[in-house]
């Protein structure tokens, strides 16, 4: 084998204490294209930050055509001819296609002044190169997305890169931008420059990548060249067999229980909300949680919102225990016996006030009319405190003093001491230890034997497989696939996203 | 997460109280410094009538800032308070009959209806503004920008450049009389901040008012009806500019064009200088009144003293970037804490 490109060997990392990355060995030969896989937190993110320059301060060798190099900053690597482009896009929408291309580095005349022709024509060249036949001279923000972040591509391509890494470029993309994206790729090959390619779809990785390499845990666990594997041997590889870790993996059979006898207390019909989802219809039985599980940007964290009133569908039916509802707000979601808990603590707590104001915000207009009655407040939130283990257990106390896993007791409480009909929970243990995720779901399992509707919305296979006992995969805006009887596991799970 | 868990126990310490009440404190402690300099400076100046002064001259702001304050909480602002003030106060003596020599074409009504007639187009007024805001969704700080440009046109085709000077007895009375040696307008200074103060910290909607201003977005999650909130507080501050108005063109004994000028940027100075954030969610009526009173005492205090008077409005310049340095401070300060709470 010729000596690789770029070579890292025995790249170990740590944020805090936490170790993301426990010496990593990664080669990428030229004009190749590598899909990098593994589960959320596996550590490939880390490493290609490592490798862009984002992240310095790491242990291990990276060496790039055999000479060993060390990155201060992004624009070290860059010069180095490492380009990437990240899932969130950095384009500026307001600024025309050439402007873009050419961000900070537009050709300068005599007097300072910007060439624009020189720039128009020099990116309108560049884009053909790529295939792409775009005005330069359009504004970036009408263009689909799919086009933005390959005229993304081309900025960091003018930028002299021969490495391109790729951060989930295909999660927003349709079928035909991602075979756009594809021959974009393969031409690149054929240039001799190399790409990184990371996904979560494996069949897009499967198709176009020469090799792949698995990682879990903050190791690499495998890697091959694609002709000789298929989509299960990836999942095995990420998943893992030898379970070493606390969590349970999985990867055995787990019996759902759906209830189909119970009345439907909310149906969605051909629900769709223009770019993040379409076509979604489900019913919602009383006495069921009902896990929504997709990748990031599948849509199900917008349906999510929707059925809360924070997204108005543009297509489509809400049925609430048989009547149609439209949702005009979250105060109407609330008022039709609708609870949502969002993904992120932030924007669902009040960090600055107490733990009781924050627990009885939703029920407010229940326990007074006009005058606030802050006792019964303290009271009520003292046994939603005992109910769910909240610690410091003090309604006084301010919420930014509490814990992660704490502060997310209190979101959920603020919902329960009047139950709602359906409780719509977003990544409920996100970023938890281990014992506040155990409470969570033996909170939620409890809700649902008191009758209540649950839908839970995750990116993490685990969250949903350890809650629902139905379960519908969301893949790029629809529902691909629902599992409702029998018995499902996790490499089935992924296979079906 | 468990190593985190340890970090994020609370620690409650000197500094962090301070830090906490840090947009409490420093207001109060700029009135004092200004209260001890004036009387050592001013033999005139601590004395019970210019008590009475200083109460009387920040009424009208006040009044004022009593709405701001709502509006301010909410992380929203009104520019259109002074305008707003204007034109009600020149509504009401358009509706009231005037002397011969004033020839404005105006309607004369009874006292009681002029003043109904006058307060109902300032609630309309800060409608608008909540309208805009809610529904359109124009930024409240355009919003009213635009809505004191449209009162200040009210007011000029009620007055069409003249100077009124009949308003209704009751109004004159609030304006200019007083009960037991108290005038009127600063009674009614007081009700204002008393009724502010209990709508704000005991009842329902003053708790969705900071909730509001502390994070939107989890209010809107908490089901709370967000722009119902936002456009309630936009009327109130036009409804409380109205009253302002009206008490302002009783006390100054005549109703024109641009009369109120200067009260736009004292009434957002006496909230911001008391320490209520501009970023929503921070704040009482009670720091509303410590920052009127460092701003009574500074322009009332300014006048004992000999010193240049054109250097004195750019000592209330310097002052008023100070307290906003402050209120921006304290904030990032909260921001950092509330970071490692989050963690």
């Amino acid at each position: 084998m010729p000596t690789p490109l770029l070579e890292m060997i025995g790249i170990t990392k740590s944020f805090g204490g936490v170790q993301a990355l426990k010496g990593v060995d990664f080669a990428l030969q030229a004009g190749e294209i590598h899909g990098l896989v593994g589960e959320n937190g596996a550590g490939k993110s880390t490493m290609m930050k490592i490798i862009a320059g984002v992240h310095s301060g790491y242990g291990g060798r990276m060496t790039i055509e055999g000479r060993e190099v060390n990155f201060r900053s992004a624009r070290d690597a860059l010069a180095a001819g490492i380009g990437m482009v990240h899932q969130e896009l950095s384009i500026v929408p307001d600024l025309s296609v050439a402007e873009n291309v050419f961000l900070g580095k537009q050709p300068i005349g005599a007097v300072g002044q910007v060439r624009w022709s020189t720039m128009v024509r020099e990116a309108g060249e560049q884009l053909r190169k790529l295939g792409l036949d775009v005005d330069p001279r359009t504004r970036i923000g009408s263009l689909p997305i799919g086009l933005q972040q390959l005229i993304e591509l081309a900025r960091v391509l003018f930028s002299g890169a021969r490495i391109i890494i790729l951060d989930e470029p295909t999660s927003a993309l349709s079928p035909p931008e991602v075979e756009q994206l594809f021959s974009v790729l393969r031409a690149l090959k054929r240039e001799g420059r190399s790409t990184i390619f990371i996904s979560h779809f494996l069949d897009d990785i499967l198709r176009v990548s020469d090799a792949v390499t698995v990682f879990r845990n903050g190791r690499k666990v495998a890697d091959s060249a694609v002709s000789t594997i298929d989509k299960g041997w990836v999942i095995e590889q990420m998943i893992g067999v030898g379970h070493d870790d606390l969590e349970e993996s999985y990867t055995g059979a787990i019996p759902l229980a759906a209830k189909p006898s119970a009345p439907v207390v909310m149906a969605a019909r051909n629900l769709g909300a223009s770019r993040f989802f379409r076509d979604v219809s489900f019913d919602i039985r009383a006495g069921e949680i009902l896990g929504i599980y997709g990748f990031m940007g599948c849509g199900q964290v917008e349906l999510a919102r929707t059925l809360f009133g924070k997204i108005a569908p543009d297509h489509g039916t809400l049925v609430l225990e048989g009547t149609p509802r439209r949702l005009r707000n979250t105060a109407a979601a609330k008022g039709a016996g609708i609870a949502f808990v969002p993904e992120s603590r932030r924007s669902m707590l009040f960090h600055h006030e107490p733990v009781y104001k924050n627990a009885s915000i939703a029920i407010l207009d229940r326990i007074s009319r006009l005058w606030l009655k802050p006792m019964r407040e303290r009271e009520i939130t003292q046994v939603q405190i005992g109910a769910l283990n909240i610690r410091p257990p003090r309604a006084d106390a301010l919420l930014g003093s509490l814990s992660g896993g704490n502060q997310q007791k209190v979101a959920l409480a603020k919902w329960l001491t009047h139950p709602p009909k359906v409780l719509v929970l977003s990544e409920p243990t996100r970023g938890m230890d281990v014992g506040a995720k155990d409470d969570v779901v033996r909170i939620v399992r409890s809700l649902r034997d008191q009758g209540l509707a649950v839908v839970v919305v995750s990116t993490e296979p685990e969250t949903v497989l350890s809650l629902a006992d139905r379960i519908l995969v969301m893949k790029k805006g629809a529902i691909a696939r629902e599992f409702a009887d029998g018995s499902i596991s996790k490499d089935r799970l992924l296979e079906a996203a | 997460m468990t190593v985190q868990d340890k970090i994020a126990m609370p620690r409650p310490s000197l500094g962090f109280w301070l830090r906490n009440q840090m947009r409490n404190v420093a207001p109060f402690a700029t009135l004092l410094c200004l209260v001890v300099f004036f009387s050592l400076a001013s033999p005139s100046f601590a004395t019970a009538d210019n008590l009475a002064n200083i109460l009387t001259q920040i009424s009208v702001t006040g009044i004022m800032a009593v709405g701001l304050t709502f509006v301010i909480l909410c992380g929203e602002i009104d520019l259109s308070v002074a305008a707003v003030a204007n034109a009600t106060g020149i509504a009401v003596a358009y509706f009231t009959s005037q002397e011969a020599y004033v020839s404005i074409a105006n309607i004369p009504l009874p006292g009681w209806a002029a003043i109904i007639l006058a307060l109902i187009g300032a609630g309309v007024l800060g409608l608008v503004n909540a309208l805009g805001l809610t529904l359109i969704g124009i930024p409240s700080f355009i919003m009213t920008l635009a809505m004191m440009q449209i009162a200040a046109g009210v007011s000029a085709m009620l007055v069409r450049g003249q100077i009124a000077y009949a308003v209704p007895d009751i109004v004159t009375t609030i304006g200019s009389g007083s009960i037991h040696g108290v005038p009127w307008i600063v009674v009614l200074l007081a009700c204002f901040l008393i009724v502010g103060h209990v709508v704000l910290t005991y009842t329902r909607f003053g708790r969705y008012v900071y909730m509001v201003g502390g994070n939107r977005e989890a209010a809107e999650y908490s089901g709370v009806n967000t722009k119902v909130i936002l456009g309630a507080v936009l009327v109130i501050s036009g409804v409380c500019s109205g009253v302002a108005g009206m008490a302002g063109v009783a006390h100054f004994g005549s109703a024109q064009q641009n009369e109120f000028d200067t009260y736009l940027l004292d009434s957002i100075a006496a909230v911001v200088v008391g320490g209520t954030s501009l970023f929503g969610g921070r704040g009482s009526i009670g720091n509303t009144i410590v920052g009127l009173c460092v701003l009574g005492v500074l322009n009332n205090g300014l006048d004992h003293v000999q010193i240049d008077s054109f250097l004195k409005i750019l000592i209330r310049g310097l002052i008023l970037l100070a307290a906003l340095v402050i209120n921006v401070y304290a904030q990032r300060l909260r921001d950092t804490a509330a970071v490692r709470g989050e963690v």
